[in-house]
């Protein structure tokens, strides 16, 4: 891009008037659909660097004028299902396997415990930054099996493709992926099918988008006749793409528009979708947290780079005999919470026994969780006033 | 894990493999630069441009006044202390 910057352009998306600016024109178009606190027009934000954002800057008092928050299912390691982790154990529990992972997925709960257990109990496990660190460890260690915990949304997946392609021209045989990669708009179908769902809207993820573009969301506008905005992460970001969301209700348009155009191109990376095509393809179901399988929300590695596909080299998971889904903790509320259907401190859990110290749920366990969002800003509130009466 | 973090592009390291040298407060670190590259330009045209960085990969190019109020989001919640430590390969 050659456009000439403004010169206050950092101060564009933080001057509080500017914020203040936008709060008056959402309240303008709240009292315009007749929105209040009882009767309010529900906005899913479905990234969970949105839902810390929102928290933080406490945009969740928008309740007032009539907007409210639904937390979409927008971070990839609250959705991994039990099921997942205990098949990442058995992978990581073999001889001479070192897995290596993303820290965040460390403590998030399977039915026989998390990684970090594992590795108390003499897992080779080791935290990575990046796939391509995962792809050093093999290059360093030739006599062992380095098997990389790969997860993420389309944001990530390039990233994991790149390090495959990487591996198989180099020739190292000793790397594979067990792979957990998940698609956005899957789920967003289920849930705007769900006759429980009612949601006005959506502010659409930045990052993601960066990776795939608008059109995937077209679905979301022309079959359920939704507004989508993409928008970044500051507060003024965020506010603007509500108000955008809001302009559309009230012209009566369903459209995807782009707040984050400074970022996010129309087409999406060209160069990303290529690597994401190359190694990856749909896989007919996958499991989520909370919602169940889902079609064709998951990828899978393509058959021809079977060799670097940790379900095909160990048996495990849909490249093995599946076990049926674990059942999830009798008063978790993972799955309402991920379908919008309830708020975080309606989990009887919630701040009792599940906390970010000791989660009992995988929504507690990464920052960008909304059980743990909600505990870190809103909810200690709600909890530490609930307690005291 | 889903954050990224800004980062300059100080050298061109392997071309072969994609690679570069990549710098955001005082903290370096290779990183792969296929997503951010075109096909008509040489790498070494990277060079001092700033890239969103995610798990190693940078995924965008940003404009420098994007990468400022990017690094100063990030630092308000704590994230860049984490992203910075991670980066660094143990
Ligand atoms: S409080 Fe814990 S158990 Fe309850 S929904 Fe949140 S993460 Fe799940």
């Amino acid at each position: 891009m050659t456009t000439a910057t403004p010169k206050n352009y950092a101060d564009e998306y933080r001057d509080p008037a500017h914020a203040r600016a936008e709060l008056a024109r959402i309240a303008r178009l709240a009292a315009t659909l007749g929105a209040t606190r009882d009767k309010p027009i529900s906005i899913m934000e479905i990234c969970g660097g949105h839902t810390h954002t929102i928290f933080r800057h406490g945009l969740d008092r928008l309740i007032d004028q009539g907007i409210e928050f639904v937390h979409g299912p927008g971070c990839p390691v609250c959705v991994l299902p039990q099921a997942r982790i205990d098949e990442c154990i058995e992978i990581a529990s073999r001889p001479g396997v070192v897995l290596a992972t993303f820290g965040d997925a460390m403590r998030v709960p399977g039915t026989k415990g998390s990684l970090l257990v594992a590795k108390a109990k003499g897992a080779d496990v080791r935290i990575v930054y990046s796939p391509l660190d995962a792809l050093a460890l093999a290059r360093k260690m030739p006599e062992r099996e380095v098997v990389f915990f790969a997860l993420g949304f389309e944001t990530t997946m390039p990233a994991t493709a790149l390090t495959l392609l990487q591996a198989e021209r180099e020739g190292i045989k000793n790397f594979s992926l067990f792979c957990n990669h998940i698609t956005v708009p899957q789920p967003l179908r289920v849930l705007l099918q769900d006759p429980m769902m009612q949601i006005h809207g959506f502010v659409g993820p930045g990052h993601v988008s960066m990776v795939i573009g608008l059109e995937p969301y077209e679905f979301i506008a022309e079959q359920f006749r939704r507004p989508l905005v993409v928008a970044g992460f500051e507060p003024v970001d965020l506010l603007q793409s509500v108000a955008m969301v809001l302009t559309q209700l009230v012209e009566g348009r369903a459209e995807i528009e782009n707040q984050y155009a400074r970022v996010v191109r129309k087409a999406g990376n060209p160069q990303a979708l290529a690597a994401i095509d190359a190694v990856f393809e749909p896989r007919a179901s996958f499991e989520w947290r909370g919602l169940g399988e889902i079609e064709w929300s998951g990828m899978k590695i393509r058959g021809r780079y079977a060799a670097f596909d940790a379900e095909q080299k160990f048996g495990v998971g849909y490249g093995g005999t599946r076990a049926a889904t674990a059942p999830e903790l009798a008063d978790c509320r993972c799955g309402e919470v991920v379908k919008g259907a309830m708020k975080p401190p309606d989990c009887p859990l919630f701040g009792t026994v599940c906390r970010p110290e000791t989660p009992v749920g995988a929504l507690m366990v990464s920052s960008e969780g909304s059980c743990a969002a909600y505990w870190q800003y809103a909810g200690r509130r709600v909890a530490t006033a609930e307690a005291s009466v | 894990m889903c954050l990224g973090i800004p980062v300059q592009i100080k050298s061109i390291t392997d071309p072969d493999k994609m690679l570069a040298l990549a710098e955001v407060k005082g903290v370096r670190r290779e990183i792969n630069v296929t997503l951010v590259s075109e096909p008509a330009e040489p790498l070494e045209a990277l060079i001092g441009r700033w890239v969103l960085l995610h798990v190693g990969f940078a995924v965008s190019r940003i404009d420098e006044d994007e990468a400022r109020i990017t690094l100063e989001l990030l630092a308000e919640t704590g994230a860049v202390e984490e992203e910075l430590a991670a980066m660094v390969p143990q």
